[in-house]
């Protein structure tokens, strides 16, 4: 059975020529960059010029780009670093719908005498600008995403960034979701700080990115030896790095092109499934959104139940239901924008990519009907009318 | 991803007894909507009381659904005594087995079954309502149905509980009251678990008993106070007396109480000194303890 992949979020295929890139890095040119013999050496110019092509993306100087092992330890390292570096200032703002990497990292600051603003958010997942403006006094950080994972809602980045750098805070946002979806120029922005990970955007699992812009202070997290500047010891994953290099070039050349594309399969899908399927709702946002994701929920059904059915057809979702995680309690961030349980505990998550093609959508627009019946004649919940 | 068994998929995916009985003889409704999973059984005796036919509906995840399916296979051709001693634990072996985290699924199962008998019992008039004393308030369980997966499946800690009916899953306010009931049914097999004395500090003095304190309530009470929206401050400490206030979700839990002595006090116990006791901040306490009423 074909797989049609709809769970970009959560993790993307790595691009053919990505991997090209990476395969004479294992078992020919293994050398370490750190090394003093050419067969080492040689792999500094490769680190060079994947740095290069990052900048390249985001718009900034290669020197202002730190390569890490993914979006969990760049929030880390960002947060905890900048913390680090102004031991004077107490108190950090972030929101309620923030990732797991930065969310439990605020709370157990907490712990050591931190006080930390959880912004909240409307029913459409958006955040009230005058509220963070009357929190930041004295703040030594703000932390706030660029595009959430679950339901794609994007932040005015760019704004808040203004607004909190205008204040003499540092501002970091989490832009695991966004880097290869939304166009960058970092020259332009007041972003001190900006996290990403290579494998949302067709690079491998295990590399990523911290972007510190010029003159922030900043305390290294991993302490060892002088890789990257100082700013990040420990041996370069040089594979990981230059397949980061490239997928970040193939995105700068067909982040349009490609948006444009992936756009109209996803308005496509999204417009099926709300017309076909009687009591389903959009979770977030419908203006300000990432191009690839739409959160949907199907009331009276359940999630978990929704994602084995599609899994059946080789369909691959996610879902903000209780179920899937183990735990007894729905999505954090559905919770948070007020989403009643009913409809919390049925959420879809469709996450596309550029690989995705209309056979795929027109395929699953087919099935989602039936699978929501099939479990809704199922349901207690539904009166025999709404079927 | 869960690891289901291949039976559990067939029913899952085909599921039997789909629907609901016209005219039946029991009706058994158990869970909710925002509880995350809820199942109806109805079913129907011949002259012997002997069920002759069931039907359920769910809402639930794939272990819900196929729990329900293989419940009403289960109970066809039982006499209603035979059907009274079916377990969650036949249930779930009837299945191959159900993930830890999901044992909930055959309780419920059970539950609606048990209901259903019930309902058939006392005329079919009276919906089927609970027995004993909610213990936890998040997903409505009692004392009584407690006792039972403890007893039915051998449970010897409060994980096991919340994975077998939920209970202590939500706020977690409950959870000290879980306990007590284990160690009280289960005597036997917690004296079986090897018990560790805390490791105490000796004499200390105010200074460093309230820097203790301090850092017990952030290293050990804060982070599970912070994962359902609640939060506590030290207020003062007078002798063996520590002054706490509670704040955001726990301000308004009218478990507030039972978290104060099962964690907090408990806590402070384990890693400071058997002496103290807490007490609630008179502020803070003024506020109303009712957001689930």
């Amino acid at each position: 059975m074909k797989t049609i992949y709809f769970d970009n979020n959560a993790t993307t295929k790595v691009a053919e020529q990505v991997f090209e890139e990476m395969r004479p890095l294992f078992c020919e040119l293994y050398g370490n960059p750190s090394s003093m013999h050419t067969f080492g050496g040689q792999m500094g110019r490769r680190i060079r010029q994947a740095r290069e092509q990052v900048a390249n993306l985001l718009g900034c100087e290669p020197s202002e780009v730190i390569f890490t092992s993914g979006g969990t330890e760049s929030d880390n390292a960002a947060i905890k670093g900048t913390l680090a570096a102004l031991p004077h200032r107490r108190k950090v703002i972030t929101t309620r719908v923030e990732h797991p990497a930065v969310l439990t990292v605020c709370r157990e600051l907490e712990n050591h005498g931190y006080t930390v603003v959880e912004l909240p958010v409307d029913k459409q997942g958006r955040l009230d600008l005058a509220e963070l403006e009357e929190q930041i006094d004295d703040t030594a950080l703000v932390t706030i995403m660029y595009a959430n994972n679950e339901t794609g809602v994007v932040f005015p980045i760019d704004k808040i960034a203004e607004l909190v750098t205008d204040r003499g805070v540092i501002f970091h946002t989490d832009a695991v979701q966004a880097i290869g979806k939304i166009p960058l120029d970092l020259s332009k922005s007041n972003i001190d700080l900006l996290s990403f990970s290579g494998h949302k955007l067709h690079a491998p699992k295990g590399v990523g990115v911290l972007y510190v812009r010029k003159g922030t202070r900043l305390s290294p997290f991993m302490l060892g030896g002088h890789q990257e500047a100082g700013k990040r010891a420990g041996t370069e994953n040089v594979p990981g790095i230059v397949g980061l290099g490239k997928a970040c070039e193939l995105a700068s050349k067909n982040i349009e092109q490609e948006n444009n594309k992936v756009k109209k399969l996803r308005d496509k899908l999204e417009k099926a499934i709300l017309e076909k399927c009687p009591d389903s709702r959009l979770n977030g946002d419908k203006e300000n959104r990432l191009p690839n994701t739409t959160n949907i929920s199907f009331e009276y059904i359940e999630g978990e139940a929704i994602l084995l059915m599609l899994d059946k057809y080789g369909i691959c979702a996610s879902s903000g239901s209780a179920c899937t995680s183990g735990s007894l309690e729905p999505s954090h961030v559905l919770r948070a924008m007020g989403v009643p349980f009913t409809a919390a505990h049925g959420s879809i998550r469709f996450s596309l990519s550029r690989y995705n093609t209309e056979e795929e959508v027109d395929y699953t627009i087919e099935k989602i009907p039936g699978i929501v019946k099939q479990l809704r004649e199922l349901s207690p919940f539904v009166a025999s009318k709404a079927k | 991803m869960w690891e289901y068994t291949d039976k559990l998929k067939d029913h899952f995916f085909n599921p039997r007894n789909v629907g609901e009985i016209e005219d039946p003889d029991g009706v058994g409704e158990v869970g909710s909507l925002a509880c995350g999973d809820a199942l109806k059984l109805t079913f129907k005796l011949d002259a012997n009381r002997r069920i002759t036919d069931a039907k359920f509906k769910t809402f639930g995840c794939a272990s819900a659904i196929a729990t329900s399916s293989v419940l009403t296979e289960m109970i066809k051709g039982l006499t209603l005594n035979e059907a009274m001693k079916v377990t969650n634990k036949d249930i779930a072996e009837y299945l191959g087995g159900l993930p830890e985290q999901k044992m909930h699924c055959s309780v419920m199962g059970r539950e609606a079954l048990e209901a259903a008998i019930e309902n058939y019992q006392i005329g079919g008039k009276k919906k089927h309502e609970l027995e004993g004393n909610v213990i936890c308030t998040c997903f409505g369980v009692t004392d009584k149905e407690i006792e039972r997966v403890i007893r039915e499946n051998n449970l010897t800690t409060v994980e096991e509980v919340t994975n077998y009916c939920k209970a202590g899953g939500g706020c977690g306010g409950c959870q000290g009251e879980i306990e007590k009931m284990i160690e009280k049914i289960q005597p036997d097999e917690i004296k079986q678990a090897p018990v560790t004395v805390a490791r105490r500090a000796g004499k200390l003095t105010n200074i460093q008993k309230i820097q203790l304190i301090q850092q017990t309530i952030n290293e050990q009470i804060r982070p599970a106070l912070r994962t359902h929206g609640g939060n506590i401050e030290l207020i003062d400490v007078e002798g063996n007396k520590v002054v706490v206030a509670f704040r955001g979700m726990c301000a308004q839990c009218r478990l507030a109480e039972l978290t104060m002595k099962d964690v907090v006090e408990a806590k402070l116990r384990e890693f400071v000194s058997e002496q103290l006791f807490v007490e609630e901040d008179k502020e803070s306490a003024k506020q109303p303890h009712n957001h689930r009423e």
